[in-house]
């Protein structure tokens, strides 16, 4: 199914319908995406929607064109960026991505308390370890030292997290490949809440990955400065 | 569309141009000098009658507070941001300017903002394109640096409605230039165009394929350019000139804005000149009679310089960055903007980017003949721009602040354009009928390291209890760069009414104001009417004069009164095309005078040739007796 952009009869730009991204490049719900394909679509669309082609056309024409090209241009960069893609999904298929929130950053400003960050139960032990570890690089630096036996310990646990963090993608993956398939099989009874499950453990290979990301990037700024 | 034409326009920092598409290649329209620059120069003579050009540029040296230059680098900014101009530009701010309010200058005794000084320089190219094709002009492409914000953009679009131009698009500067760059050969792959102008300074990275111009990624800096180079050689100078001479011109305020512009021209002219010779020669006229004389070497200049020209590796090196392109897999780096011809500019470019600079096109006129072929794009397009097209970017995130004084970024900096965003707001009172929102365009985290946009008020409100208000705010940046809002309570399905207060710019009403108010510009237009007259009558005698000579009669004029008739005609061809009425009217009646014997004897030849019996079918007595004096009225063409 994808979205009408031009009418079949006479050819004129239409207003947008508001439909979701995959929709609007004629893709299925699904995260495994042939991105080649959706960039032609890309400009191939642009080269009929795009604004400058509507300069001497009448308002109406116009604002469509406006509309729909910016529709386009915002649902191509959502879904050619594989993170963006998934949150996109996430947020159609009604999940909320609780720990980016904006709700969660508003309120942990407002009240200045810190947001809530969960720490991954198989980071636990190595993430305990570095943060003292950072504490001490910290207090060092302050003082002028040099450890370079700290600094080699720092330098192999953030080896191990980027280790970690590209793990992680594969795992995003592999998740993808079970929504993939559970999109294309036929509604029974538990595919409902098997879609659900699925969902869930993105949701959780996601924000794992956002904080190991953090994390390396702490790490970065204390080695810098 | 043939008549009508779209133009495309470089509004520079120091010069303006105008270009269009004809056939298959852009081309630059000269001015009435026949030069294709015109400096971005304004100034009011004695009768405060607006000169725009290179006529303008002898004000700034004879009488300084009458005539401004570089006004570009107030476009779209406020009070607060434009101290560090104020000290080194001799722009003039109103007496009664207060904070918040929108910029004016003073121009001898009247102030002007700056988009009403820009559509002065605006309507001099526009009238410079009417002659060109002896037909109105309404509309045009006017390009921006890629690195303008919100204000400085809209402020170049009210230049434009002021002039009288319907502005098509605004075009960011690089982009135009990979136009131009690509137009022909089929370009293909990653091009860098790095475009150092008078007061700006860009980088942009494009994609370019089947047609397509895409941009990546762009940076730049909007104080950055020639003029800083400039301003950083004049203040040499002066600490020079107060150390050899015991000249004080810092304090001298009296003589300091002749002398500071004497200098500003000597130091120019040496710029340019290390740009081909290993030494250059300034040699100033100082008011009081003094000189300064100084030779600069290539060396010195250089070190001078490098501070300036280092400034331009950040945003290049973030570009890069953002564009997730290394060096190596450019394609071709293009040069844009008088600054380029630099030779220690196109080192660092070489260095920057490991390759040799691009540099065919005329760095002054690749932006205009670029913007010329959006022009055609625009127009409907031609067989060789039919397949073009431009994916451009906004350079700056757009955000809203949000508790805490913290920005909370909605559209990211290089989104393509048209790009959009939807937040949605409540209500903290019950039954508010208002909600504001502070829209800023910056990369920083908090909302006053940003640029400051906008505040939008949200009227009309459906009355209800706290927080039951869904409303949805739409944020759309469109093809120019430029933010529109848009908000729909959502339970009511009521559009909310956007009263927008821009933070530096004129509203709307403002802008109508200025439109009318230049067409006291009348004054102005009709004086040019009466010039467009004048030449016509002179052409007129002049043609008639010409085939006059052919006749008989003239060879019975003496051979002093054919010298005479000769002399002034020379006079007259040379007036003519210019702009000084009253003296192309005097060379008209001269002539007239000194031809009337000329043509009584010819009429006289045609009456006894008559009476000869030959036929009369010289036209040139078609009106006859009436015509008081045949040579000057003939409308035989």
């Amino acid at each position: 199914m994808r979205a009408v952009h031009f009418c079949s009869s006479c050819g004129k730009v239409q207003p947008p319908v508001p439909v979701d991204y995959f929709t609007f490049f004629g893709f299925p719900r699904k995260l495994n995406l042939d991105t080649a394909g959706l960039e032609k679509e890309f400009y191939a669309l642009s080269r009929r929607l795009h604004p400058d082609l509507f300069a001497q056309a009448n308002p109406e024409e116009r604002a469509f064109s406006l509309e729909q090209s910016s529709m386009l241009n915002d649902a191509y960069r959502t879904l050619k960026d594989p993170i963006k893609r998934t949150e996109y999904l996430l947020r159609l298929e009604g999940v909320e991505l609780e720990e980016q929130s904006k709700q969660a950053t508003e309120k942990a400003r407002a009240t200045g308390k810190l947001k809530k960050q969960v720490v991954p139960a198989d980071l636990l032990e190595e993430v305990f370890e570095l943060n003292m570890h950072l504490e001490e690089l910290r207090a060092q630096k302050k003082m002028g030292e040099d450890d370079p036996a700290l600094l080699e310990e720092i330098g192999k646990a953030k080896l191990s997290l980027e280790e970690k963090y590209a793990a992680l993608f594969n795992e995003l993956k592999a998740e993808w490949n079970k929504w993939d398939k559970s999109v294309d099989d036929e509604t029974t009874d538990g595919a409902e809440a098997d879609r659900q499950k699925i969902l869930d453990k993105i949701l959780d290979v996601l924000n794992r990955r956002n904080y190991v990301r953090n994390l390396v990037r702490d790490v970065n700024e204390a080695l810098e400065n | 569309m043939a008549t009508d034409y779209i133009v495309g326009i470089d509004l520079g920092t120091t010069n303006s141009l105008v270009a269009y598409m004809q056939a298959d290649s852009p081309v630059v329209i000269p001015g009435e000098d026949g030069l294709n620059l015109v400096p971005s120069v304004v100034a009011l003579d004695e009768n405060n009658q607006v000169i725009v050009g290179n006529a303008a540029r002898r004000y700034l040296i004879e009488t300084p507070e009458r005539a401004v230059y570089s006004i570009k680098r107030l476009m779209g900014r406020g009070l607060e941001d434009i101290q560090k101009e104020l000290k080194l530009f001799p722009f003039q701010l109103a007496d009664d300017l207060h904070e918040g309010e929108v910029l004016r200058i003073k121009i001898g005794e009247r102030t002007y903002t700056p988009p009403e000084i820009s559509a002065l320089v605006l309507r001099q190219l526009k009238r410079n394109a009417e002659r060109f094709f002896g037909a109105p002009v309404t509309q045009a492409v006017i390009t921006v640096p890629a690195y303008f914000n919100d204000a400085q953009r809209q402020a170049t679009k009210d230049a434009g409605r002021i002039a009288g131009l319907n502005v098509l698009r605004l075009v960011n500067e690089p982009t135009a230039a990979s136009l131009a760059y690509g137009l022909d050969k089929k370009k293909h792959g990653i091009v860098v165009v790095y475009d150092l102008g008078g007061g700006t300074f860009d980088i942009s990275i494009l994609k370019l394929h089947d047609g397509i111009f895409e941009v990546i990624a762009t940076n730049g800096d909007t104080h950055l350019g020639g003029d800083d180079i400039d301003n950083l050689l004049i203040a040499i100078a002066l600490d020079d000139i107060r150390g050899e001479l015991g000249l004080d011109f810092r304090r001298d305020f009296r003589r300091s804005g002749e002398a500071v512009q004497r200098i500003r021209q000597a130091v120019i002219e040496a710029k340019i000149a290390l740009s081909s010779q290993p030494t250059a020669k300034l040699d100033v006229d100082l008011p009081g009679g003094k000189k300064y004389q100084r030779e600069i070497s290539l060396e010195a200049f250089e070190q001078t310089i490098q501070p300036i020209i280092d400034r331009t590796v950040a945003p290049c090196k973030q570009a890069l960055k953002d564009a997730g392109v290394k060096p190596e897999q450019i394609d071709e780096v293009v040069l844009v903007g008088g600054s380029t011809r630099i030779p220690k500019v196109r080192r660092l470019v070489q260095d920057l980017f490991g390759r040799v600079p691009h540099t065919d096109l005329n760095p002054d006129e690749v932006v205009a003949l670029g913007a010329a072929v959006q022009a055609n794009i625009l127009g409907g397009g031609s067989e060789i721009t039919k397949e073009m097209l431009l994916l451009d970017v906004t350079p700056l995130s757009l955000g809203i602040e949000v508790a805490g004084g913290v920005t909370d970024k909605i559209i990211l900096r290089n989104s393509t354009v048209p790009a959009s965003a939807t937040q949605y707001y409540t209500t903290q009172v019950d039954g508010q009928t208002n909600v504001a929102i502070h829209v800023l365009q910056g990369e920083r985290e908090l909302a006053r390291d940003c640029r400051s946009l906008a505040r939008f008020d949200l009227k009309g409100v459906p009355p209800m209890p706290a927080g039951m208000p869904r409303i949805e705010v739409r944020f759309l940046i469109d093809a120019n760069g430029i933010l529109r809002v848009s908000a729909r309570e959502q339970r009511s399905g009521q559009e909310a009414e956007i009263d927008v207060q821009p933070s530096y710019g004129l509203t709307d009403e403002q802008v109508e104001n200025m439109l009318l108010e230049s067409f006291d510009f009348a004054e102005e237009d009709f004086r040019q009417r009466q010039i467009i007259e004048a030449r016509r009558e002179a052409d007129t005698i002049l043609t008639a004069l010409a085939k006059a000579k052919k006749n008989q009669a003239w060879h019975e004029l003496t051979t002093e009164e054919r010298r005479n008739v000769e002399t002034l005609e020379k006079a007259l061809v040379a007036v003519k095309d210019g702009d000084d009425f009253h003296a192309i009217r005097a060379g008209i009646d001269a002539l007239n005078e000194a031809t009337m014997r000329l043509a009584e004897l010819m009429m006289d030849t045609a009456v006894s040739t008559a009476l000869k019996g030959k036929a009369m079918d010289d036209t040139d007595l078609a009106e006859g007796p009436q015509a008081g004096h045949p040579v000057a009225k003939a409308e035989f063409e």
